[in-house]
């Protein structure tokens, strides 16, 4: 591991360390509108999800439900939760945590769909 | 930066902040007191284990009653798994070195967030307390084993739910030392500490940590499932009420399973640490060990099926359980080589933390090696719930991180105390242990394999030579781990003072005093380069000495300085 | 940001804490913490799915006794009350004071009518006996018993979540009152929200799968 190390680049790191805590200020300013049309494609959402239960498709019904309720999942974790405005490293770690949370489905079903 | 220069003249130990005696170090927040005040919780339970360990052998010495009744022997196997796993296997190294090392080592003064690591703590304390109340209030001790299965756990008279909840609170205590220790991670490096400079005990503490945080909350539901059960009769669990007590065991396992890498990695972490000092040279494959513990940690997700072959799970699953469980070897054999050929053409000097650390090696191989047999299918079939699974699980938890941690302390003891211990008597103690440890496990998997099953507190004559065999190890083991810390005890009394650097490691904790003071660093370093470099320095301690602003970027550039 | 650098630099020397403010730590802390919660709720999630993959039809009858309108109420509200967060941080980046501390009552208040709902719900079943041990349950089949389990569990946590996000709005709100919240130094708010957002979120899901099975 002895990396031969540039000075320009230890500078770099040096600022790469601390600079982004000097980028506090979260340089994101959503207007009100945008959440005014989050909240109404969410409630909008919910009234299909409630239009949808009530026609009869069997077992799709399930699945439109989780779908949509994935959609507003999306736009909730997205705008209100900010994570459009989230450094990469914040949407990796959600990512990662889904993708364990998926594998614990798959892998319990493995077993109850075969038994 | 160079402030707090008043509280870096005097060590951690020493030091007198708002709060005087007990006070200051009940309410410290610093990572260092809060490492030793775990260290002292964690010494504590864990000589409660072994002396219930210690009677379990001692019960088996001959069939039939010898020192206790069948129900006293189930509360006893239920507390010392209990006690073992969650109070001092699952905390041991990760709360007491962890803390200790991980912010030094990154080059931070601190963890992130002080005061939640305290608040740590006393969760652990608190849980700790619920498990020794379990003992004595209700209908004495629970006596389900460690695993709390359904149906039992919801059927026993005895006092469940009180160690549950202990379970619950110590999770709960877990997952905050996980979180602290992901942030610490990402956003305390020192200047110029990049991913890969990191050292391997830190990518250790990472990987365990993420799986504190995303496995130990299914094992909190699942514990409160079982008190609402207990009190409520909510169904879930309870077979009479259409509950399928198999899945109580997939979301037992779920966490419990990921749990087993809590414990082993930050031993393997240790490892790492370990034998490039005592080899005098680099680690060898070091950026393949560091993703070897998150692949280790990422698979440690994907098997927890192998606990429940004989449940009466379906076959596919077994099968793919199975398939799975055979990639934990490779990220594994992938440190076990890579160590091993660290200490290839090394200039070795053989110090009393190497012996542990081979004797590690040897042990852990054996435990690995059979948990191919427990892997395997059929294999596993004709040795399920028999000694040959309590043989193979104490080679890797207690001969892996029981071992390790042993190492922990004789490697890192003269930093944290600043005194330095008999060598020689700790060579002597490290060979009584490890000739103790194969006397007491390895006829556990003779007999296992011969059909002996756990959990009994009576056998069959024909088992009796293997069971004192057994029992005389226990005894060796037991004298060997007493007069491993009565030697430490002694040196921590009347120990000769330890310098800055008695191994010659090359991380930064041996490049502050021992003991460190209470702020590590009097100015935070600047890293140029990997962690077990021998040859040159790789660290500038003072970077306003040197000309260079760590925090506005180089002021004067001085490249042989920087380099 | 100067100012921020000195809070940095000024190594608190008190118990050996060295106190800084690192909001970008802050958050990661918070996420890591609402995956515990996503996990925690995820167990039982899986327990659900699980249960009514073996009892689809004991879970649809059982489910014919919700009242779907005052879920879809619930929903709304819980809704509303995540635009509300949304909106009192964007205020709070304005400085606008006022609007943001405003947008955080209306928060509570929505919280609290989801709570009044859910208990005149509540109250509604275990009138008629229907509870874990109840009368009704025991003439009941085994996919309507583990239904009913299950949504007092999960709905049960789901309430204690919304009190805790309740709790947390609320101390936050002092923080602002007393100016330790500000238009540069929100993150503590910004932590709220997420919570409060994953309680939101959590509920998305409860709903369809325990109102909406005909």
């Amino acid at each position: 591991m002895s990396e031969q190390t540039q000075t320009g680049e230890l500078a770099a790191q040096a600022h790469a360390a601390h600079g982004d805590e000097h980028a506090q200020g979260h340089g994101h300013n959503v207007s009100y509108g945008t959440y005014f049309l989050v909240w109404l494609g969410l409630v909008a959402l919910t009234a299909v999800t409630v239009t949808i239960a009530g026609i009869h498709l069997g077992s799709l019904t399930l699945i439109t439900a989780m779908l949509i309720a994935a959609v507003k999942t999306t736009l909730v974790g997205y705008h209100f939760m900010h994570l459009k405005y989230d450094n990469v490293i914040i949407k990796v770690f959600v990512l990662v945590c889904l993708v364990i949370f998926l594998t614990f489905w798959i892998l319990t079903f493995s077993d109850l769909s075969f038994r | 930066m160079a402030n707090g220069s008043l509280a870096n003249e005097v060590s951690y130990l020493e030091y007198q902040g708002k709060h005087k005696g007990i006070m200051g170090w009940l309410l410290s927040v610093d990572h260092k007191r809060i490492g030793l005040m775990y260290l002292m919780g964690i010494m504590i339970f864990f000589f409660v284990a072994m002396t219930l360990g210690v009677m379990m052998r001692l019960e088996m010495l001959t069939p039939g009653e010898t020192i206790m009744k069948p129900q006293t022997y189930n509360s006893v196997f239920t507390l010392h798994g209990v006690i073992m796993v969650f109070l001092f296997i699952i905390p041991a190294i990760p709360a007491v070195f962890g803390n200790f090392m991980l912010p030094i080592q990154i080059g931070a003064k601190d963890v992130a967030f002080p005061r939640l690591n305290l608040f740590s703590w006393y969760l652990y304390m608190v849980g700790a307390i619920l498990a020794i109340v379990s003992l004595f209030i209700g209908d004495g001790p629970a006596d389900t084993g460690w695993t709390f299965y359904v149906p039992y756990s919801i059927r026993s008279a005895q006092n469940v739910s009180i160690t549950t909840m202990a379970a619950f609170v110590l999770g709960f205590s877990s997952i905050v030392t996980g979180l602290n220790f992901v942030v610490t991670i990402h956003r305390l490096r020192a200047p110029g500490m990049t991913w890969f400079r990191m050292p391997l005990f830190v990518w250790g503490l990472y990987a365990t940590s993420w799986i504190q945080v995303l496995a130990t909350p299914v094992i909190g539901i699942t514990l409160a499932l079982i008190m609402l059960e207990r009190f409520m009769g909510v169904g879930v669990f309870d077979p009479a009420l259409g509950g399928d007590p198999i899945l109580y065991q997939h979301l037992f396992w779920i966490y419990s399973h990921p749990a087993v890498y809590i414990m082993i990695l930050p031993a393997m972490g240790v490892v790492s640490e370990i034998l490039p000092t005592f080899s005098r040279k680099d680690i060898f494959g070091y950026k393949q060990i560091a993703i070897s513990s998150l692949g280790i940690a990422l698979i440690g997700y994907l098997v927890w099926g192998h606990h429940m072959f004989v449940s009466g799970m379906s076959d596919t699953s077994r099968i793919v359980f199975s398939l799975l469980t055979f990639l934990v070897a490779i990220p594994t054999g992938v440190k076990i080589f890579n160590w091993v050929a660290t200490l290839y053409k090394a200039s070795i000097k053989f110090s009393a933390p190497l012996y542990y650390v081979l004797g590690f090696i040897f042990i852990f191989s054996i435990g690995g090696l059979t948990g191919l047999v427990l892997g395997a299918l059929a294999t596993d079939i004709h040795v399920t719930d028999t000694y040959f699974v309590v043989a193979h699980f104490h080679y890797v938890m207690f001969g892996g991180m029981g071992i390790m941690f042993f190492a922990t302390m004789h490697y890192w003891f003269p930093k944290v105390f600043g005194k330095m211990y008999n060598e020689k008597l700790a060579i002597v103690a490290c060979t009584v242990i490890i000739i103790g440890f194969n006397t007491l496990y390895f006829p556990m998997f003779i007999m296992g394999y011969m059909g002996m099953p756990r959990r009994y507190y009576d056998y069959l004559p024909q088992f009796q030579g293997w069971h004192i065999l057994s029992t005389v190890g226990s005894w060796i083991l037991v004298s060997g781990i007493v007069f491993m810390f009565g030697n430490l005890f002694y040196a921590l009394l009347k120990g000769p003072k330890a310098s800055m650097n008695p191994w010659g490691g090359t991380t930064l904790e041996w490049k502050v005093p021992s003991p460190p003071p209470l702020e590590n660093f009097d100015e935070i370093p600047i890293v140029t380069g990997g962690p077990y470099v021998h040859d040159k320095a790789t660290y500038i301690m003072y970077p306003s000495k040197e000309g260079i602003n760590a925090n506005g970027g180089v002021k004067t550039v001085n490249q042989e300085a920087a380099l | 940001m100067t100012e921020h650098s000195e809070v940095m630099h000024q190594g608190e020397s008190h118990g050996g804490a060295h106190v800084h403010r690192d909001d970008e730590g802050s958050k990661m802390a918070m996420w890591l913490f609402l995956f515990t919660e996503l996990l925690l709720f995820g167990g039982l999630f899986l327990l659900y799915g699980a249960y009514r993959f073996e009892y689809a039809d004991g879970f649809k009858v059982a489910a014919a006794d919700m009242n779907s309108f005052i879920g879809a109420v619930n929903t709304i509200i819980l809704l509303t009350s995540s635009l509300s967060v949304a909106l009192s941080i964007a205020a709070m980046q304005r400085s606008q004071k006022k609007l943001a501390l405003g947008m955080l009552w209306f928060t509570i208040l929505c919280g609290i009518a989801f709570l009044i709902n859910k208990y005149f719900e509540w109250s509604h079943e275990i009138h008629n006996g229907i509870y874990p041990g109840g009368p009704a349950l025991e003439n009941m089949s085994n996919g309507e018993v583990l239904y009913f389990g299950l949504y007092y569990v999960m709905t049960g946590l789901h309430g204690l979540h919304v009190i805790i996000g309740l709790i947390f709005i609320s101390v936050i709100m002092v923080f602002i009152s007393r100016d330790k919240i500000t238009s540069t130094n929100f993150q503590k708010l910004e932590n709220a929200g997420l919570y409060w957002h994953l309680v939101d979120v959590i509920w998305i899901f409860l709903f369809p799968l325990f109102y909406l099975l005909h």
